[in-house]
């Protein structure tokens, strides 16, 4: 069969086998997946207010699987669009906080800028001592994780933190708030869905049209065969970490502008890291990712119905985790429906 | 001022030690996992992920048993399972050996998660089940100092030093272990001259499940007898550093393993030093020490390492 059709075939079949491995999951806990299954749907596409929470979902995890695609692309492993996504929002936050004098066609992109080189600053952190040093992104990108982490926790009680109860920042000036596309109840369909469909059409763009975007992949295929051919590797593995952790950074800028209008302690939740189950999903490919980051959107909004029927919704970390799995040895998925023509 | 008494109060304080014997426990045993897997050719990131079921798996068979050896047992057998799932899809079916660990990083955290609440009754974490007790070295009693450093130790810390030796003596001296650095580092030429590439990885790999398990039970049955969500927070990657730092060695993972450990404890004295007066608010940036230490000590030292040659690769005949 072509290694087209494949490259498409994987992830689909993926998803399908672990759904039905957590469904014999969901009966060992004496529940019935079919029930399950349907709280699923019915939370994620029920109504007008699910499809407008499973489309604000969707928002940061194209950016976040956009950001670990693209890593991917140059060679990249970057576990770290969680961190970068909290510094991006946090430095969009503390910007737009202040930007109340501007008008909103300034205030807007300047916050999206900020945020987005934040998070590429961030990043540029892990891109350079992998440069510098070898330091394995895999490695400091976990550490920085953590450092934001905390650096977060910190920021929204100390020097931004308001009220009582939740940490929080204030409110972020009308003027950088992003207008929403429409409101269904208290849920505000946020227009940062559009910048995220552009931002993932530039990427393709990027990667597929351009000679920078070539030098990167060349560099990501097959290093040594790069650096012969003249690509400068360090350069390179600073400026994909960069372009990775600004998409990370919009993703937390996009958030706090559409979504919360202001910075809270426990923003990310899992995005960045769901960023990875995307990126592999839609191979890499911005396109893909675009459906990977809405099924994946839809899964996680999905849950919270299922816990209704007595399903816990970390289930969904289950079907990701196997779904991961799946794709990481993708031969056992072509083996299982091939039967063992790939792997002789 | 205050912060140089502070000091001197933390460093003269003998339970500070103990502190970090503790602390360094649980990255001791997962980098000398790291360290049977790599010195294989397999990267291992799902030790985080192996620990955290480890430490729930350790839990839950206490709670059932009503003794924490037997829960050890069961993290074990459990970790055993998790680096095999790992072995099958990086060895076997040649798969890419970091997505791999992290979905079984994700798996664990999605089983733990999931399976809290219709055991335990509850999210978040569970009631405490007991624990393993200290073993109370009488001549050590004697002294006051000692016997607030090391008199009074959970002999799980004691096996994490003991498997320090015993992973140099498999991997330096027997000739399993001049396999396991042939096929992490050549694994044609070790094929070649009949070493089977798959079984000596898949070893490498079994073993640092169950290292990793034992860090994980120490951290919830050894220490503190109870389970939080995601209670690892981050120590797998920690001894993942550790193994880079100490060049792939066990002895260089101990030593980097007693670092960080160090660094923790060092954290956590600071910010409770009646002193400092540390504001509850302000202390989560004391918590981002250990990993400030981590990042910098990587950012320096790395260029100093190497790796085996084939860490990462998949191996196809």
């Amino acid at each position: 069969m072509n290694q087209r059709l494949w490259s498409f075939l994987v992830p689909v079949l993926s998803v399908m086998l672990a759904l039905l491995i957590a469904s014999v999951i969901i009966m060992l806990i004496g529940k019935s997946p079919v029930e399950a299954y349907i709280a699923l749907l019915k939370g994620a596409f029920g109504s007008r207010l699910a499809i407008a929470s499973t489309i604000v979902k969707t928002t940061p995890l194209i950016l976040t699987g956009l950001a670990v695609g693209f890593g991917f692309r140059a060679g990249l492993f970057n576990i770290g669009a969680e961190g970068q996504m909290i510094i991006g929002a946090m430095a969009a936050t503390a910007f737009a906080i202040n930007v109340a004098w501007m008008p909103a066609v300034l205030a807007i992109p300047l916050t999206m800028l900020v945020g987005m080189l934040a998070g590429a600053g961030y990043a540029a952190i892990a891109g350079v001592l992998k440069a510098k040093t070898g330091a394995h992104e895999v490695v400091t990108t976990i550490m920085l994780n953590w450092i934001a982490d905390y650096l977060s926790s910190y920021v929204v009680t100390v020097p931004m933190g308001v009220g009582f109860g939740t940490p929080k920042s204030p409110e972020i000036a009308s003027s950088a708030k992003l207008p929403p596309l429409m409101v269904v109840q208290a849920t505000e369909l946020t227009s940062g869905i559009i910048i995220a469909v552009i931002a993932a059409i530039l990427i393709k763009i990027l990667l597929d049209e351009t000679s920078k975007g070539y030098e990167l992949k060349a560099a990501g295929f097959n290093p040594y065969a790069a650096e012969y051919g003249g690509i400068k590797l360090a350069q390179n593995v600073v400026l994909a970490m960069a372009i990775s952790g600004a998409l990370a950074g919009l993703a937390g800028t996009l958030e706090v502008m559409g979504v919360h209008h202001r910075f809270l302690g426990t923003l990310s939740g899992g995005k960045g890291f769901d960023g990875i189950s995307i990126a592999l999903i839609g191979q890499n490919n911005p396109i893909g990712i675009i459906f990977a980051a809405f099924l994946m959107g839809a899964l996680r909004n999905g849950s919270n119905e299922m816990q209704f029927v007595g399903v816990p919704k970390h289930i969904i970390m289950i079907v990701q985790a196997i779904i991961i799995f799946l794709v990481a040895a993708d031969r056992i998925v072509r083996t299982i429906f091939l039967r063992k023509r790939v792997l002789r | 001022m205050r912060v140089l008494l502070a000091l001197l109060d933390i460093f003269t304080n003998a339970s500070f030690y103990k502190l970090t014997l503790t602390a360094a426990t649980p990255f001791i045993f997962a980098s000398i996992g790291g360290v049977f897997s790599e010195v294989t050719g397999v990267v291992n990131i799902a030790l985080e992920g192996i620990m955290l079921m480890g430490a729930f798996v350790s839990v839950v068979f206490t709670w059932l048993t009503g003794n924490a050896w037997l829960g050890v047992l069961f993290a074990v057998l459990t970790g055993l399972g998790m680096a095999w799932l790992h072995a099958w899809a990086s060895i076997t079916w040649r798969g890419n050996q970091i997505v791999s660990g992290t979905a079984l990083i994700l798996l664990a955290q999605g089983v733990t998660g999931f399976l809290m609440e219709p055991i335990f009754g509850r999210p978040g974490q569970t009631d405490i089940v007991g624990r393993i007790p200290e073993v109370r070295i009488p001549f050590l009693m004697k002294n006051k100092f000692l016997a607030q450093s090391i008199g009074e130790l959970s002999p799980m810390i004691y096996m994490a030093f003991a498997s320090v030796f015993i992973a140099w003596f498999i991997i330096y001296k027997t000739k399993l272990g001049l396999r396991m650095r042939a096929v992490g580092e050549n694994p044609k030429a070790a094929d070649t001259l009949g070493v089977n590439v798959y079984a000596v990885r898949y070893f490498g790999v079994l073993m640092s499940g169950v290292m990793a398990s034992l860090g994980g039970a120490f951290l919830s049955v050894g220490e503190v007898g109870n389970f939080r969500e995601l209670m690892t927070g981050g120590r797998g990657f920690i001894a993942l550093a550790a193994m880079i730092l100490g060049n792939w060695n066990p002895v260089g993972a101990m030593w980097a393993s007693l670092l960080f450990g160090f660094s923790e404890a060092f954290a956590n004295q600071l910010q409770s030093s009646p002193l400092l007066k540390v504001a509850s608010t302000t202390k989560p940036l004391f918590n981002m020490f250990p990993f400030i230490v981590t990042l910098i000590v990587i950012a320096g030292f790395i260029g100093k390492t190497r790796p085996p040659a084939a860490d990462g690769v998949p191996y196809e005949k």
